[in-house]
C-alpha cells in the first residue's frame, strides 16, 4: 500500500508552505527596517520550490531506468531561499539616525501588498495539504477495518 | 479449481489499489500547487482497470525471461498522463487546486465504495466458512 507516501507528500507540502509563510512574516516584519547603506539593508526573501521525483529516491524500480518525469512523484521541496534584486527604496530623511552623509536612508525592497497576497496563498495551500492528509488518514483507518464484522 | 483469494475477491482488490495510487498522484499535484513549472498529472483509471481485468480473467502477459518488462498493475507508470490546462499561467504550473481537490475527494469516495465491496467479499467468505 502506498497510502503511507501520501503522508510524506502532504507533509512535504506543509513544510514548504510554512517555510513560505515564515519568509513572508520575516519580510513584513522587516518592511520598515532602514539602514544607511545598500549592503546592510534587508532584502525581500523568497523560497524556491521544486518537485521531488520519486525515481531519484528509489532508482531502478521495475528494472527499467526511469525518466525524470516518470513515477507519481514524492512531494515538494524548498531548493533554497533567494533575496529579491528589486531596487531598494531611497528616502531623503536627514534627521533619521541611520541617514548617510547626504541625508538618505535605505528601506527594504519589500512589497507589502505582494507579501499579503503571498501569505493568503500559502495559508490556503497549507490548509489544502492538511485536508489531503486527513483524507489519507481516514482511508488508512478504513483499510484497517478490512474483514471486521 | 483451487479456491484462492485472487478468484474470490475479483476485481475489487485491484480497484482499491488503483484508487490508492491515484490518491498518491493527486496528493502530489496538490503539494506542488505552487511549484513553478510543475505539470499536473493523473492516472488513466480505465486503462488500469482494464489491465486488472485481464489479470483477473487470466489473459495477462507471462514473464518467461528476466529481461521481460513487468506489465503488472503496480510497477507500470505508463498510465500516468499530463493534464491539459484550462488556462495558461505565468510560471508554467498547470495545477488547478480546486479541481484537483474535487478529484481527490471524489477519489476518496470511490475508494470507500471499492472498499465496501471488498469488505462484503470478506464477510461473505466468513459466512461461508462458518456455515451460517
Amino acid at each position: 500500500m502506498s497510502l503511507g507516501s501520501i503522508f510524506d507528500i502532504a507533509g512535504s507540502g506543509m513544510t514548504a508552505q510554512s517555510l513560505r509563510l515564515n519568509t513572508t512574516a520575516s519580510n513584513i516584519a522587516n518592511a520598515e527596517t532602514a539602514s544607511s547603506s545598500t549592503g546592510e539593508t534587508y532584502r525581500a526573501r523568497k523560497p524556491v520550490f521544486s518537485a521531488i521525483q520519486q525515481s531519484l529516491m528509489n532508482p531502478g524500480q521495475g528494472g527499467l531506468p526511469m525518466a525524470a518525469d516518470e513515477g507519481p512523484g514524492a512531494g515538494v521541496q524548498v531548493e533554497g531561499i533567494v533575496e529579491s534584486d528589486a531596487e531598494l527604496q531611497m528616502r531623503y530623511e536627514p534627521h533619521h539616525p541611520a541617514a548617510n552623509e547626504d541625508g538618505y536612508v535605505f528601506y527594504p525592497n519589500v512589497n507589502v501588498v505582494e507579501e499579503m497576497a503571498d501569505m493568503m496563498s500559502s495559508s490556503r495551500s497549507f490548509q489544502m495539504n492538511v485536508d489531503v492528509m486527513n483524507t489519507a488518514k481516514s482511508m488508512m483507518q478504513r483499510i484497517l477495518t478490512l474483514g471486521q464484522q | 479449481m483451487a479456491i484462492t483469494f485472487d478468484s474470490a475477491l475479483g476485481i475489487h482488490q485491484h480497484a482499491v489499489e488503483a484508487r490508492v495510487k491515484r490518491a498518491e498522484v493527486l496528493a502530489n499535484n496538490l503539494a506542488n500547487a505552487d511549484t513553478p513549472g510543475f505539470k499536473a498529472r493523473d492516472l488513466d483509471f480505465q486503462a488500469m482497470m482494464q489491465k486488472a481485468q485481464e489479470q483477473v480473467s487470466g489473459f495477462q502477459m507471462d514473464k518467461t525471461h528476466d529481461a521481460h518488462m513487468d506489465t503488472s498493475l503496480s510497477a507500470s507508470d505508463s498510465d500516468l498522463m499530463y493534464r491539459v490546462p484550462h488556462q495558461p499561467s505565468v510560471d508554467g504550473n498547470t495545477v488547478d487546486a480546486q479541481q484537483e481537490q474535487t478529484r481527490f475527494m471524489r477519489n476518496a469516495m470511490d475508494f470507500q465504495a471499492s472498499f465496501q465491496f471488498l469488505n462484503s467479499k470478506f464477510s461473505g467468505l466468513t459466512k461461508a466458512l462458518k456455515g451460517e
